[in-house]
């Protein structure tokens, strides 16, 4: 067992270097120069100059490169080109926005998907059982942003019962905090949730197909008291590994989710930074992202790993 | 069993609390006595801090010049330089000398009292720490001193009329000796607000500032909200969650705030000249023929109309109607594609309209790609990602024929005076007017730069296609919004709320 963490957690730090040599790569593939940005219209070419010499961008890319992740390392993101100001503590803090709105979409998600995939197993047979399973297929259609602006639309605009956007930290107030996500946790939980749903339904199908549940029932236990005694217990195994990644996909849907309810999070950071040509506060998002995905599918595997014996 | 039980628990829970937080939320914000009003603006840059003495980008200025930060001049919703924290100001005979007389019992948010010492700390402060290249705009200042605690004279190594221009905009604000170690987070300065808190991502609180020396603000604090995207900002307006869009992006959502006895829309002029560049330094458009024949051969009425919902203003050369020296210069090329084809001898061009990716260049370029073919003119779009690639390629290395962009900088005639500007334009004639104008009194300036104006579009330089218009929609009942954005910063301190 030790022997396989090591081996995973050699197999994480590598894929994150190897992800952080892409990230890097990719953002001098973009074009403009961050420099010429900065100073606009306006610019000389000897501000320019001066400027790319005060970001280090006249550096060669190798050095660029090894300065930043060895500050990575370190946990040191560097400074901002546009704002100046250190990216980690910005990073930080819109992690903790971002991953309250991960998690209150996973809960929503999870919520709708065990009782209802659960139903339409049970009762895959009768019209309401393949009407939601129909309409699981549905909501897998949609996108989550699409879902956000239909939820702003009834919710906010026509029925005005809940704020079209916007952030208020929890410190500040509890209540317009919890107001202000719900649309949003909506908007993540419902796609996911249909996605879930699916995954929930045939999980459970496969578990009643099993032995041990035919003899369960032979020994005088209703179905249903044999699936909620022994089945859903088994069933939630691959169910787990799908929700881990879930868990990314949602984390990249978040992204787009905040932009629709004006949340600060790191997907607002993260386009602000592309549409200013940060690149290094890009690189530092993109890169945290990245990782974070890594580190839930290594906590996914690990954990499928001590869920079912029959893999070690 | 227990599991699912949970899961349910949750959910009843989380059902529960929104139902509660709904049924609170309807009255909530309004709750307060009727003295703490308080008015949110929806705005689309966020800062990227507060110090715009280092920081480029017109969100800083925008909230705080003026309304935190002040300078010793203002302009006014016309045009005009009026006095703000100097009370009068008078200009030697050979207007290289200017003193300024400083209102009394002037403070700053630190309590501090606002000096000629001051005037000399801020004005001396631009040349030795501002990071910015503006700041070349003040180097025409010889030397600033103190006479008397209210009294401070500027002397200028030769006479320009841009001095006391520059003044207006961030480059005059008054900084305290004690109040510049954090400006990039902790302003200091002696307007009608202070900063009350920056939510970064989200929004920038100023609050009423209670020791302010002139007219208290009649609210109690105003909210800047931040929004990248023009949906959400007139959701957020629709349904309160702000009371204000300070500049409407796309004029074809004006229609969802018809309703009178909800919302006004409010349409002004702002310094933004939207311009078809044409390549002076490459044929086919260093013929001033061409040119010409591009002039003539645009409707631009039809433009506006199709392009931006006929919001905005025709104007013929590179001044807008809130500068001294405008004049409407549309009737110097009236659309006429017969004199346009006469122009072109019966030839034909084949020609690239590269365009920045922004809404009012990409509907523009359509409407002019289809009057420039019906006089042979024929424009092949390429949009370029803004900014990265229209910098690198069309303002930098000046490869393009045609462009279309909103120049949004005030006063900003000179640019055509640079050949290595990516017009390509090269007239010493105008160049001459140009340096006459700043030189000259305030008569002889506007005569110069009128002149200017009339040889850029006779010569057909570029082609102006429109000024952008300052769009705002405000809920009923909200009173002050400036009109008109033409100077560096959006002026709170005339708002109100009914």
């Amino acid at each position: 067992m030790i022997l396989y963490l090591l081996k995973r957690l050699a197999v994480l730090l590598a894929s994150t270097a190897v992800a952080a040599v892409a990230v890097f790569a990719f953002m001098a593939l973009l074009p403009g120069d961050p420099a010429e940005i900065a100073l606009g219209v306006n610019a000389t070419p000897e501000a320019v100059a001066e400027l790319r010499r005060q970001f280090g961008t006249d550096r060669p890319p190798g050095v660029q490169f090894l300065d930043w992740f060895g500050g990575l390392a370190q946990g040191d993101f560097g400074t901002s080109y546009v704002t100046s100001a250190p990216i980690g503590p910005q990073i930080s803090e819109r992690l903790g926005v971002t991953a309250v709105l991960v998690l209150g979409g996973m809960v929503v998600a999870l919520v709708l998907a065990v009782p209802l995939g659960t139903f339409a197993a049970v009762h895959h047979r009768n019209p309401l059982g393949a009407a939601i399973s129909a309409a699981s297929q549905l909501g897998i259609a949609v996108p989550a942003f699409l879902a956000g602006i239909l939820l702003v639309f009834v919710f906010a605009v026509q029925a005005q019962v809940l704020p079209s956007g916007g952030y208020v930290p929890i410190a500040e107030d509890p209540g317009e905090w919890l107001r202000g996500l719900l649309l949003p946790w909506l908007s993540l939980g419902l796609v996911q949730g249909a996605v879930l749903t699916r995954y929930v339904r045939s999980a459970v199908l496969d578990v009643m197909r099993e032995d041990y549940l035919r003899t369960a029932r032979a020994k005088g236990r209703g179905s249903t008291g044999a699936l909620w005694r022994h089945g859903l217990r088994n069933a939630s195994v691959p169910v787990v590994t799908v929700l881990g990644l879930q868990l990314a996909t949602l984390l990249i849907g978040a992204v787009v989710v905040e932009r629709v309810f004006v949340i600060p999070g790191l997907g607002d950071l993260l386009l602000n930074g592309v549409a200013g040509r940060d690149l290094l506060l890009v690189q530092g998002v993109v890169m945290v992202l990245v990782a974070a995905v890594l580190l839930i599918n290594f906590v996914v595997d690990v954990a499928y790993h001590l869920l079912d014996p029959r893999l070690r | 069993m227990r599991r699912i039980g949970i899961w349910i628990a949750a959910g009843g829970l989380l059902l529960a609390t929104a139902a509660c937080g709904g049924a609170g939320g309807g009255n909530g914000g309004a709750g307060g006595p009727a003295k703490t009003q308080t008015l949110s603006v929806g705005a689309v840059a966020e800062p990227a801090n507060l110090d715009f003495t280092s920081t480029e980008g017109a969100a800083i200025p925008q909230a705080l010049l003026v309304n935190v930060y002040e300078g010793l001049v203002k302009l006014d919703q016309d045009g005009k330089i009026v006095p703000l924290l100097a009370e009068k100001w008078d200009v030697s005979e050979d207007r290289k000398t200017y003193t300024f007389t400083l209102r009394p019992n002037v403070k700053f948010s630190s309590g501090a009292p606002f000096t000629a010492d001051d005037v000399v700390f801020s004005l001396d402060r631009v040349k030795s720490d501002w990071k910015l290249k503006i700041k070349t705009q003040l180097d025409v200042v010889d030397k600033v001193e103190k006479k008397d605690d209210s009294t401070a004279v500027v002397t200028l190594k030769q006479p320009s009329n841009g001095f006391l221009y520059a003044m207006t905009s961030r480059l005059g604000a008054m900084f305290s000796r004690t109040g510049v170690a954090d400006l990039a987070n902790k302003p200091v300065g002696t307007g009608p607000y202070v900063l009350g808190s920056w939510r970064r991502g989200d929004s920038l609180r100023l609050d009423a500032n209670p020791s302010y020396w002139g007219t208290k603000p009649a609210l109690s604090s105003v909210t800047l909200k931040y929004f990248k995207d023009a949906t959400a900002m007139n959701n957020a307006l629709l349904t309160g969650g702000i009371d204000v869009i300070s500049s409407v992006q796309a004029p074809e959502s004006l229609q969802q705030f018809a309703d009178p006895n909800r919302f006004e829309t409010i349409e002004g002029t702002t310094n933004g000249e939207v311009v078809l560049s044409m390549n002076n330094g490459r044929p086919p458009f260093d013929d001033k023929k061409v040119r010409q024949a591009v002039r003539h051969a645009i409707d631009h009425k039809a433009l506006l109309d199709t392009a931006w919902a006929g919001r905005g203003q025709l104007i013929g050369s590179m001044v807008p109607p809130t500068d001294p020296w405008y004049e409407d210069r549309t009737g110097d090329y009236p659309y006429d594609p017969a004199k346009a084809k006469e122009l072109l001898g019966g030839k034909t061009y084949d020609v690239k309209l590269r365009i920045p990716s922004l809404p009012y260049a990409v509907n523009s370029a359509q409407v002019v790609k289809s009057q420039l073919a019906q006089v042979g003119i024929n424009a092949e779009i390429e949009p370029l990602e803004f900014p990265a690639r229209w910098l690198d390629q069309v303002f930098t290395k000046g490869d393009y024929d045609l462009s279309i962009i909103n120049h949004v900088e005030p006063r900003d005639l000179g640019i055509f005076a640079d050949k290595s500007y990516y017009f390509r334009y090269d007239n010493p004639e105008f160049g001459k007017l140009l340096a006459s104008a700043d030189a000259g009194t305030e008569q002889e300036q506007a005569a110069d730069l009128k002149q200017a104006a009339k040889l850029l579009s006779e010569d057909a330089a570029a082609d102006w296609l429109f000024l952008f218009p300052n769009l705002i929609v405000a809920k009923k009942g909200v009173t002050g919004l400036p009109k008109n954005a033409i100077a560096e910063s959006f002026d709170f301190t005339g708002l109100a709320k009914q």
